[in-house]
């Protein structure tokens, strides 16, 4: 053998061990990823078919992960709806119970306590978000405080929809801004971006017990999340957009959540709005929320 | 009259006045807020719309009030208000139950300066009054309430005071909504204070917790 072959050998060896080397994690991945998945197109790319072939695979994975048997829709937009929702910080009494309704009807992690709703207990006085306590556990309500929870605003400028690098999030016809989070990537670009701190990020594959399932989903909502997504408040739209009311507001036990048809006159929230002196969280920002407070006096 | 008279004491102007005030009159329907579904047409595709009804929970039913006697089964007889009320004058000097002999001694009573009869009827103890005497029964407590609480009445009236359940979308299906005495203790109103629920999970505490767990399964394996 002459040392040229003896070279050409060593090399074609090598570089065939560090090719294998290089497609190893896509052998891997064939366990966590199906091919359909890898393939699929951007939620607003997907013909009727396409989407119910995905929502069928989607189903069947729950059935398989979870052991339960769940129903994904994908119920529009409706025409002539914008949601619009109002807080009377003068009732609410800060119970959390809101915050307990969002993580049982949107399938959030067990071990994590994770939920859209967050409630600021605050300085009477004060409007100062980052002066807002979320972790007490005294009787509620105490007279020198105020409390508040904030959640996802529907902006009408949303700034996590701007920064997003793949277009995974947008704001639909009736206000309310979705993430297909088969199309995030999960780089937390928007959880940075939101003023309201109203995105989370699925750390871990959320942990949820099969019975604990709630088995009425939507594809653009409350579907169980793949670890390493984004997730955030969709006023519930596998419940508003079949003309329900949000699980938030059916928890609150003081009623101090109005929830409506922005365009419809003779709403709820529009008499809120006429009547009571509302305000938005951080309207410097120009941000435009969906959602304001108010106080009665 | 002329132009001498100031433009107001014109009676032509004065009968504007009158008509546009009953014009408003006819037009102001109080706002119907219950009663079963009913369709209504008319919409610009010539299509039904149904709407839905708003169902206000009823005030309780009649009040009883437990007595010493017992039924077969153990549990202590129920009696309507009236079965003592009937025999016995009413003191209207007696303005709280800690002044009360026989009933009532433990009622925990907050609703500022009111007495009993301000809204029990001593004519008939199984219903309510109003300020004007006529009476209320206990499933229309709103009534009654709402003549000295006009804020919070005309909220209620348009949605924004009380939980509800339900579509907020009455063409798709009804909605129940709390009344008064759901949320508020008559004899005490305040909200009373609560224990918050769903404390929020620290996530350091979490992950020292799950860190210390993987820790120990690697001992326990080692053994």
């Amino acid at each position: 053998m002459t040392r040229r072959n003896a070279l050409k050998i060593a090399g074609a060896t090598l570089g065939a061990a560090a090719f294998a080397k290089a497609i190893a994690p896509i052998a891997e991945w064939g366990a966590e990823e199906s091919v359909d998945e890898f393939l699929q197109k951007h939620y607003r790319e997907l013909s009727p078919e396409a989407l119910a072939k995905v929502i069928t695979r989607l189903e069947q994975e729950t059935k398989e992960d979870y052991g339960a048997e769940v129903h994904i829709s994908d119920p529009r937009p409706q025409e002539g709806v914008k949601f619009g929702y109002a807080l009377n910080l003068s009732i609410c009494v800060g119970c959390r119970r809101c915050a307990e309704a969002c993580h049982k009807e949107n399938n959030h992690d067990r071990p994590s306590g994770n939920s859209y709703i967050r409630v600021l207990e605050m300085q009477k006085g004060s409007i100062d978000l980052a002066q807002g306590n979320v972790t007490y556990t005294h009787p509620v309500s105490d007279s020198e405080k105020y409390y508040m929870p904030v959640q996802c605003q529907q902006c009408d400028n949303p700034p996590c929809v701007h920064v997003c690098p793949v277009e995974a999030t947008w704001k639909e016809k009736d206000g309310i801004v979705v993430v297909d989070y088969n199309w995030c990537i999960g780089c937390r670009y928007c959880e940075a971006a939101c003023p309201y701190h109203a995105r989370r990020f699925n750390w871990t594959k959320p942990e949820i017990p099969k019975e604990e399932i709630n088995p009425v989903q939507a594809y653009l909502s409350n579907r169980i999340r793949p670890q390493g997504v984004m997730e955030k408040c969709t006023f519930c739209l596998h419940r508003t957009r079949e003309g329900r009311l949000p699980a938030c507001l059916e928890a609150c036990p003081t009623g101090a959540r109005v929830f409506g048809n922005l365009l419809d006159p003779k709403s709820e929230i529009r008499w809120v709005l006429a009547n009571k002196r509302v305000f938005v969280l951080k309207e410097e920002l120009g941000t435009k929320p969906s959602f304001f407070y108010f106080f009665d006096k | 009259m002329g132009l001498k008279a100031p433009l107001y004491f014109h009676p032509l102007v004065a009968v504007a006045f009158l008509s546009v005030g009953a014009w408003w009159l006819c037009a102001v329907e109080p706002q119907k807020t219950s009663g079963p579904a009913v369709p209504v047409s008319g919409s610009s595709t010539g299509a039904t719309l149904v709407r839905h009804a708003v169902n206000i929970k009823s005030g309780p039913e009649t009040p009883t009030v437990l007595t010493n006697a017992l039924t077969h089964t153990g549990e202590p007889v129920p009696v309507a208000c009236s079965t003592c009320h009937a025999t016995r004058t009413p003191d209207l000097a007696r303005r709280r139950a800690e002044e009360m002999k026989d009933f009532h001694q433990g009622l925990a009573y907050k609703h500022g300066d009111q007495t009993c009869l301000s809204c029990h009827n001593a004519a008939n103890y199984d219903t309510l009054h109003r300020a004007d005497g006529t009476s209320v029964d206990y499933p229309r407590v709103i009534e009654l309430c709402a003549q000295c609480h006009g804020p919070q009445h005309r909220d209620f009236q348009a949605g924004a005071h009380g939980g509800m359940n339900g579509y907020w979308d009455l063409s798709r299906g009804p909605r129940e909504r709390n009344t008064c005495v759901s949320c508020h203790d008559p004899h005490a109103p305040a909200y009373p204070k609560v224990r918050p629920v769903f404390a929020p999970v620290d996530r350091g505490a979490r992950q020292q917790h799950s860190r210390e767990q993987a820790h120990e399964a690697k001992e326990s394996a080692h053994e």
